[in-house]
């Protein structure tokens, strides 16, 4: 029973009347979920940019507020006060929607990410489904903001984010398939329940899998070839400025912290953890995921785009294939408290099947023929 | 029935992030494999040789900081060289160790920009630029120690330097030159095994060993396609042939070569400065007694040198005034990136910044 199934039967006990019972707690429960997303999103912002300054051996912005904590905040402001730029022969109407059609499914993924034990949206039984469905409509608005913008930048970067999106899915659900394999639900609170070991150490390999297709969904260093600034400039968003850019620039980080959530939920235990209270534990994991992206945007240069696809469907797809084959058999075949025998195996396997597959594979491709 | 497409045409620059200046590429694309590209330059054209003609031949050292401004040392020596040849100057001794030291310094801190460019062509962030800025940083407080510039040093003289090294350079420099092989090691530990950067540079634009020559292409990118040739070895000016110092050459002439050949060319440089600043002369004059409205005779001379990003020549010919009647800049970047359109075409737009990058054009140079 989640939290927001106990203020209801609270209201009802109160006699209110069937309809305010029913949406009181949800107006309630969507408020606090942007809130507290639009917060961590700042909390991010400022993370990410002290963090990499450290990276790169400079300070970060460090004048507005203590250790610069306000300066999103500044930068949100001015962000906000300048023009808004419609570029001639812009689609208009595409151009004024494909933000929101960006940003509104971020924020419809926190619906169903359980922040502590019962701190969650709606329990949907299909939960891992639910997140899958939703976190591929952002793609849609990024063409739709590509096309709109009629810019050639912009266009290369749709034609991308397409390839790019639509080939990650498949080795990102195939790894979450393993993981419902072993919870035995498809239901985001079941899964994290079903966490003595974090899956982390139960499928190293999914969460490799996992992560990296998130890096590439989420359009972070070394697959940010959408918005490959030393090639297509800005990529899909070159023409946007003011709110809707703001839009964007939100939906980056949302996104980020969407995957993060997602990510702490399926593979570290969610919000379980010794002596802090869940929702402590929750942020840390996040901060944790989160710092782990920073790192790799700040170290490795980006691929290429045919590098990037054969990645995804010569390396990803077939480890996620075996992945899901092999922990199916492990569950079928090995009783549920020999789990600690599944760990040692699966971390065996993961080493073997990855030097295996990067004998095999080799990023190369290259020149063609004009 | 076949399928028809048409090429789509796609304008990189001249305002671009990583066009290293104003360059401007007209490319044809087929989805993203590139069919076709023109280079448009002239957009920094700032007629540097006519103006050389109406001012004196010291007032012309402040031009050459301005062709290729992140190796201006470089650009005032070749200058003066020719400079030095018209007028039959003999430079003395301890000025010639100062110059040196002064290239080969320009030399780490040009191929260090260079490196770090290239990797932010290939999308690292900024993080290795930041990382050899640390290192740039130190080459420019010398620099400043020396002449008080940072950028466009304007040190060099016709007949030898400017000003005597001041008395805290020595130690400063010995310690930059100690501490400097160790900062290598660290730029390799982080580029020189990377996966993506492996993949993304290996085999990629691969300038064949034949059309190097062909196009007189000169410097590393001459260097990485397997040709043995450096002035400072071939026909050595001032005083290289002092010194001992490996010439690093690629096989394969593809951007990982010209990024590793770079890379190699830093460490020789650390061991030419070693071996300069061992054999530097205690005390004696750092410039030849030169008039200031100096009048070469009548006649004309060639100064080249090996710079940073290849070999830069000037021209110059006198007709016994005050001011050079011609002066003519040869640019080694010009001609190196003729060969842009023979190793882009078939790869894809990502290869282009990279292949452009790696090859370290400076545009202050091509427009001149």
């Amino acid at each position: 029973m989640t939290l927001l199934d106990q203020f209801q039967l609270v209201l009802k006990t109160l006699n209110w009347p069937d309809w305010a019972v029913y949406l009181t707690p949800a107006i309630v429960g969507i408020l606090i979920i942007i809130i507290f997303v639009l917060t961590i999103i700042i909390v991010f912002i400022w993370w990410e940019r002290r963090l990499l300054g450290r990276f790169q051996i400079r300070t970060g912005p460090n004048r507005c507020g203590p250790e610069g904590v306000l300066q999103p905040i500044a930068t949100a402001i001015k962000i906000l006060l300048k023009e808004d730029i419609v570029p001639d022969k812009a689609d208009k109407l595409i151009h004024f929607i494909a933000p929101i059609i960006v940003f509104v499914p971020i924020l419809m993924l926190f619906a169903v990410i359980p922040v502590s034990e019962g701190a969650i949206l709606v329990d949907l039984n299909v939960g891992v489904i639910y997140v899958i469905a939703i976190s591929s409509i952002s793609v849609i608005g990024i063409f739709m903001a590509a096309w709109a913008s009629n810019n050639k930048y912009s266009l290369i970067s749709g034609l991308r984010a397409i390839a790019q999106m639509v080939s990650y899915e498949l080795p990102v659900v195939l790894s979450i398939v393993g993981v419902a394999v072993v919870a035995g639900s498809f239901s985001m609170l079941k899964i994290v329940e079903a966490q003595g070991i974090p899956y982390i150490l139960l499928q190293p390999l999914a969460f490799i899998i996992f992560f990296l297709g998130c890096l590439a969904e989420m359009n972070r260093s070394p697959f940010d070839l959408l918005e490959a600034d030393s090639e297509i400039v800005a990529g899909y968003h070159i023409e946007y400025s003011g709110m809707k850019f703001a839009m964007f620039y939100l939906g980056e980080y949302g996104v980020a912290l969407a995957y993060a959530g997602i990510i702490t939920t399926l593979f570290l235990g969610g919000w379980q953890g010794p002596l802090l209270p869940p929702v402590l534990w929750f942020i840390i994991k996040v901060m944790l995921v989160f710092s782990l992206i920073i790192w790799m945007r700040a170290t490795l240069p980006r691929l290429r785009v045919d590098q990037l696809m054969s990645f995804a469907w010569k390396f990803l797809l077939p480890m996620a294939v075996i992945n899901l084959f092999l922990v199916a058999i492990e569950v079928l075949v090995l009783p549920a408290t020999l789990q600690w025998v599944m760990v040692i195996l699966n971390f065996g396997l993961a080493a073997a099947l990855i030097l295996l597959w990067s004998r095999l594979f080799t990023l190369g491709g290259g020149r063609v023929e004009v | 029935m076949a399928i028809k497409t048409e090429p789509f045409y796609l304008n990189i620059g001249p305002q671009h992030p990583s066009t290293h200046g104003v360059f401007r590429m007209r490319v044809s694309l087929d989805g993203e494999v590139i069919v076709g590209v023109e280079p448009i330059i002239g957009y920094l054209h700032r007629g540097i040789e006519k103006l050389a003609e109406a001012r004196t031949y010291t007032q012309n050292i402040p031009f050459t900081d301005r062709l290729d401004y992140l190796s201006s040392m470089t650009n005032n020596l070749a200058y003066c060289m020719a400079i030095e040849k018209l007028g039959g100057i003999k430079v003395p001794e301890r000025a010639e160790y100062i110059r040196i030291i002064f290239s080969e310094i320009m030399r780490i801190s040009s191929h260090m920009m260079a490196v770090g460019f290239f990797l932010n062509d290939l999308g690292a962030m900024m993080t290795p630029v930041l990382y050899m800025w640390r290192e740039r940083e130190k080459i420019m407080d010398l620099f400043e120690m020396v002449c008080g510039q940072r950028l466009l040093y304007n040190y060099m003289r016709i007949g030898g330097v400017s000003q005597d090294l001041p008395d805290e350079f020595v130690p400063a420099v010995k310690k930059f030159v100690a501490e400097m092989p160790k900062y290598i090691d660290e730029y390799d530990q982080l580029l020189a095994i990377n996966e993506i950067l492996l993949a993304r540079s290996k085999g990629v634009g691969i300038l064949p060993r034949e059309t190097a020559i062909a196009i007189g292409a000169s410097g590393p990118v001459l260097r990485a396609s397997g040709v043995k040739w450096d002035i400072r070895k071939m026909d050595p000016y001032s005083i290289y042939d002092r010194f001992d110092f490996e010439v690093p050459t690629g096989d394969a002439g593809d951007c990982y070569d010209r990024y590793w050949v770079r890379m190699q060319e830093i460490r020789q440089s650390v061991r030419i400065l070693e071996q300069a600043l061992a054999k530097l002369p205690e005390k004696g004059p750092v410039c030849a007694e030169v008039p200031q409205f100096f009048r070469p005779p009548r006649g004309e001379a060639y100064g080249y040198i090996e710079a940073p990003k290849g070999n830069i020549g000037f021209y110059a010919v006198s007709d016994g005034s005050i001011a050079p009647y011609r002066l003519h800049i040869y640019p080694p970047t010009l001609i190196n990136i003729t060969a842009l359109q023979d190793m882009v075409v078939g790869w894809k737009v990502a290869d282009l910044i990279i292949i452009f990058g790696s090859i370290d054009v400076v545009l202050g140079e091509i427009d001149r």
